[in-house]
């Protein structure tokens, strides 16, 4: 651009409309663009792929029947979807109360600036960060061998609600935090106890956000395959768990066994449970984007 | 100060005093204590679950051999514990995803923070949301099912079915969700008056980004690399099915290769007798990959305090 | 000094000197002129402060104060902001105790019992000595719920119907809500949920109402209806009002505290209490000067 300092001695020759964004630019913004559209291009391409590849298995089949390695045409994967309610059923029973709680005492409770409070948050935000494989450790050696609860549903609800405390933890601080202060202080003005106040106030006004919290823990531990691979949810399973302390698999535990196999029939049958796995997901979190519209608090 | 003026003349009890000794109060508080150290117990649990099967491993195999050699054979007669090959593995994968991620990812950011519409954010920050919420294992099908066949073999038809770079790149792409909403977040936190006043001498969007918006995010965006990286060396599915199971010292990304996470997930899975030195190795690999990705998770925490305290 | 008695006030039909506080136009005392007048020194005694002081960590906010708070009477704290009022008045129902790093010394006795004593229940003290705060702070329940909750946390067996009904009346909120007690607390307006707040404060039976700047968010109509409640509960109730509207101050107390804030080297203020006495006397002839410059406007 050539402008100089100097007004012109005509104000009629000031030209502000400029001669347009320089190439830099434009080609800067398109870069920019380029790079945020890789991805979104990937995640399309991905799921046509996927639905493409297993729209033939996608039929009841898929849930009605047990896996079988020589029958594939037969094969479905009901096994992995009851295993997988199994599982995460008790990996909300575990990791709900203790995340709840937990945020609770760290929100409503403790004293900010207190050595114990402090470690606490630095140990959840290193907790967040750790491979998930090395949880799968943790659960071998403590729940599997220490505890001797063995390669169970149980064991993986556990290893699994370790994994995604921090999240619970995390989300229900944020709802927490979201609550005005002088709900609280209305309350403790009436007389009520810091824990009656938490209870029927604190924690009912915060529920929408713990509830989104839950979600998205949840759907980040049904994805989960990492831990379980240790905890033996690779066994051949054809059979729906009967208890807690019953042999399981999972969802995406079926789509790696099934992916390993070089016949095109198991990979067919590895995309149909994908899009079987995905639908669930976005399901959940369609829930969760409801939740968080629906409730808009006025305070 | 206890109460001296009207007591001795009322002679009466204080009505301000405690009634109900508030036991419950005082059981609820440990019940809520307990729950938060329950995160202090994990990580104890996860050190020792890792270290005590480790030093058993350190007391029969050197640690110089361990860290230093470079054959990792396992199965064989005569074993062979050098680590060097998984480590290989996970940088080279590694650095083929972050090579990546990082650009994208940052790209995205920028795109995003400083000039996407309100109505084009409302589509594309979900879309990142969405990719990251898909699991791995899905990439890791894709990678081997697509990437590998329709992508990379009309470009390398000498590739491996099992390859790095299909897992690098599937895995890079995995990750950009992270790098860019870390990122995205120390953008924001920049005070809008560093940008008013740039533009207000007269720079251009891209001048704004580059030399005022990114200097001023800088350790949130350096933390949020650091995080990218520590989550693709910690990252199983998606090589343990598109990257094979073979310990190889190679650069070439056009092999397949055994990481550490491949190997605790394989040995791990496998038919390994309790006790045994290969059953002790999947720990010393598991207590390394834990010390590395640990020590980058503690750098990029720090980052992000620093960013956060300066624009508090 | 001017210490003008009654009869001058009367008397006088136009402005005697320019010193003359009731008629400079500055402010309307008519009412303060109102009623009945009471002695300097407080009969029935609810609140006896004897050098107060209120901290936080080391700075201190509130300098020694001593001074009783009259049963069934309306007190008013008035003064500029950052004065201490409003921490002297938290003070009372031990709501301080949230802050971390508060403390009181001195004796702030209740009925002749420190209210900080070493084993005094905080829950017990806020439940005798109710809060009404600046910002309505209705609950996110019904207006039924919101009214029931303090008799439910405090484990009263009363007739919950009954109860709510009586305290929606006495805070003349009951003919407004009747048709729909399940009614969102959110759906009213800033006046009635204040007097909602108010109704939920005598759900539990005090003795005391505080009172920090209730009508600071409120149009006048609604502070207007306010301070005619105030005026029906003093009846039952010993209250303690923050303000910052001398009006309301002179309208409605019987007493009135001034408070001011000494200014130290470093710029941090501190509260503390300048003068004290029967609410006609501090309108109309205040013994200190400073009281006399915050009452005629000439600062604060």
């Amino acid at each position: 651009m050539t402008t100089t300092l100097i007004p012109p001695a005509d104000p009629r020759q000031v030209d502000l409309a400029g001669k347009g964004q320089p190439l830099a630019d434009k080609t800067f913004r398109w870069i920019l663009f380029v790079c945020l559209a890789v991805g979104v291009v990937f995640l399309g391409v991905l799921l046509a792929y996927v639905t493409i590849k297993g729209w033939p298995r996608l039929t009841p089949t898929l849930w009605e029947n047990m896996p079988s390695l020589r029958r594939p045409e037969q094969a479905g994967a009901q096994s992995a979807i009851t295993g997988t309610l199994w599982v995460i059923g008790f990996t909300a029973l575990f990791a709900l109360p203790i995340g709840f709680l937990g945020a609770v005492y760290m929100e409503e409770y403790a004293n900010p600036s207190s050595r114990f409070t402090r470690f606490v948050e630095i140990n959840i935000q290193n907790l967040a960060a750790v491979p998930s494989i090395v949880y799968g450790i943790l659960g071998l050696a403590i729940f599997a061998r220490a505890l001797a609860l063995g390669q169970t549903v149980i064991t993986a609800g556990l290893t699994l609600a370790l994994l995604v405390l921090p999240v619970i933890i995390v989300s229900t601080r944020e709802a927490l935090r979201a609550v005005p202060q002088n709900i609280r202080h209305g309350s403790l003005a009436l007389g009520a106890t810091l824990w009656q106040t938490t209870w029927r106030q604190t924690m009912p006004a915060a529920v929408p956000g713990m509830a989104t919290g839950t979600i998205l823990a949840l759907s980040r531990a049904i994805g989960e395959a990492a831990p379980l691979l240790l905890l033996g949810a690779v066994t051949f399973i054809s059979f729906n768990p009967t208890g807690p302390f019953s042999a399981y698999t999972t969802l995406p535990i079926q789509i790696y066994n099934w992916t390993k196999e070089s016949r095109e029939e198991f990979q067919i049958l590895a995309s149909a449970t994908i899009v079987l796995l995905l639908v669930i997901l976005l399901a959940m979190n369609a829930v969760a984007i409801l939740i968080r519209n629906r409730t808009q608090k006025r305070w | 100060m206890s109460a001296t003026l009207a007591e001795s003349a009322a002679g009466g009890l204080n009505p301000l005093r405690q009634t109900k000794p508030r036991y419950g109060e005082k059981v609820i508080r440990g019940i809520l204590f307990a729950a938060a150290a329950v995160s202090i117990l994990t990580t104890f649990g996860i050190v020792i679950s890792v270290l005590i099967p480790s030093l058993e491993f350190f007391a029969e195999i050197p640690l110089t051999e361990f860290l230093f050699t470079t054959t990792w054979t396992p199965l064989f007669a005569n074993p062979q514990y050098g680590v060097l090959p998984l480590v290989m593995g996970t940088m080279v994968i590694t650095i083929i995803a972050v090579a990546i991620a990082i650009p994208l990812g940052l790209g995205s950011a920028i795109y995003l923070s400083e000039y996407a519409k309100p109505k084009a954010r409302k589509v594309l920050k979900p879309t990142l949301e969405v990719l990251a919420g898909i699991p791995t294992v899905v990439f890791g099908f894709f990678a081997l099912e697509f990437i590998t066949e329709f992508v990379l073999k009309p470009i390398f038809p000498q590739i491996d079915i099992f390859n790095a770079l299909s897992a690098g790149i599937v895995m890079g792409i995995m990750i950009i969700p992270t790098i860019a909403s870390l990122s995205e977040d120390a953008m924001a936190a920049v005070p809008a008056g560093l940008r008013d006043g740039a533009y207000a001498l007269g720079a251009t969007k891209r001048q704004v980004a580059l030399r005022v918006v990114v200097p001023a995010a800088l350790s949130g965006i350096v933390a949020a690399f650091v995080l990218g990286i520590s989550r693709a060396i910690g990252e199983t599915m998606i090589v343990t099915i598109a990257a094979g199971l073979q310990p190889n010292m190679t650069f070439n990304p056009l092999e397949g290769m055994q990481t550490m996470t491949s190997y605790i997930a394989a040995a791990g899975a496998g038919d390994v007798a309790t006790g045994s030195i290969e059953y002790k190795s999947i720990f010393a690999v598991g207590l390394l990959l834990f010390v590395i990705t640990f020590f980058m998770n503690m750098i990029s925490i720090r980052l992000v305090r620093r960013y956060r305290q300066a624009y508090q | 000094m001017m210490s003008r008695t009654m009869s001058d006030i009367h008397d006088s039909a136009a402005p005697q000197s320019t010193n003359d506080l009731a008629n400079t136009g500055r402010m309307d005392v008519s009412a303060v002129l109102e009623g009945a007048e009471i002695p300097e020194t407080v009969s029935n005694i609810v609140f006896d402060l004897n050098n107060v002081q209120v901290f936080y960590g080391d700075f201190q906010a509130v300098r020694d104060v001593t001074m009783q708070i009259g049963r069934n009477e309306i007190t008013a704290f008035i003064g500029p902001s950052g004065c201490g009022k409003s921490t002297l008045l938290r003070s009372f129902n031990r709501m301080n105790d949230l802050i971390p790093g508060a403390r009181v010394e001195g004796l702030l006795a209740y009925h002749g019992f420190d209210i900080y004593g070493p084993d005094v229940d905080p829950i017990e003290v806020r439940r005798r000595i109710g809060m009404v705060f600046q910002k309505p702070n209705v609950f996110p329940k019904s207006i039924y719920e919101n009214v029931a909750y303090g008799p439910k946390v405090n484990g009263m067996k009363v007739n919950m119907d009954d109860l709510v009904e009586e305290c929606l009346t006495k805070a003349a909120l009951w003919d407004e809500v009747k048709d729909d007690l399940k009614k969102s607390a959110y759906a009213l307006s800033g006046g009635q949920q204040q007097r909602l707040v108010i109704a939920r404060c005598i759900a539990v039976k005090p003795e005391v109402i505080l009172m920090d700047e209730p009508c600071a968010s409120l149009d006048p109509i609604a502070t207007a209806k306010i301070e005619d409640l105030m005026k029906e509960l003093a009846k039952d109730y010993t209250i303690v009002i923050v303000t910052h509207n001398m009006q309301q101050a002179a309208r409605v107390s019987e007493r009135t505290a001034f408070f001011t804030a000494d200014v130290d080297a470093e710029g941090v203020r501190h509260g503390r209490l300048v003068e004290y006495g029967p609410t006609r006397r501090i309108f109309t002839a205040p013994h200190d000067p400073r009281t006399e410059d915050y009452i005629s406007g000439r600062f604060g």
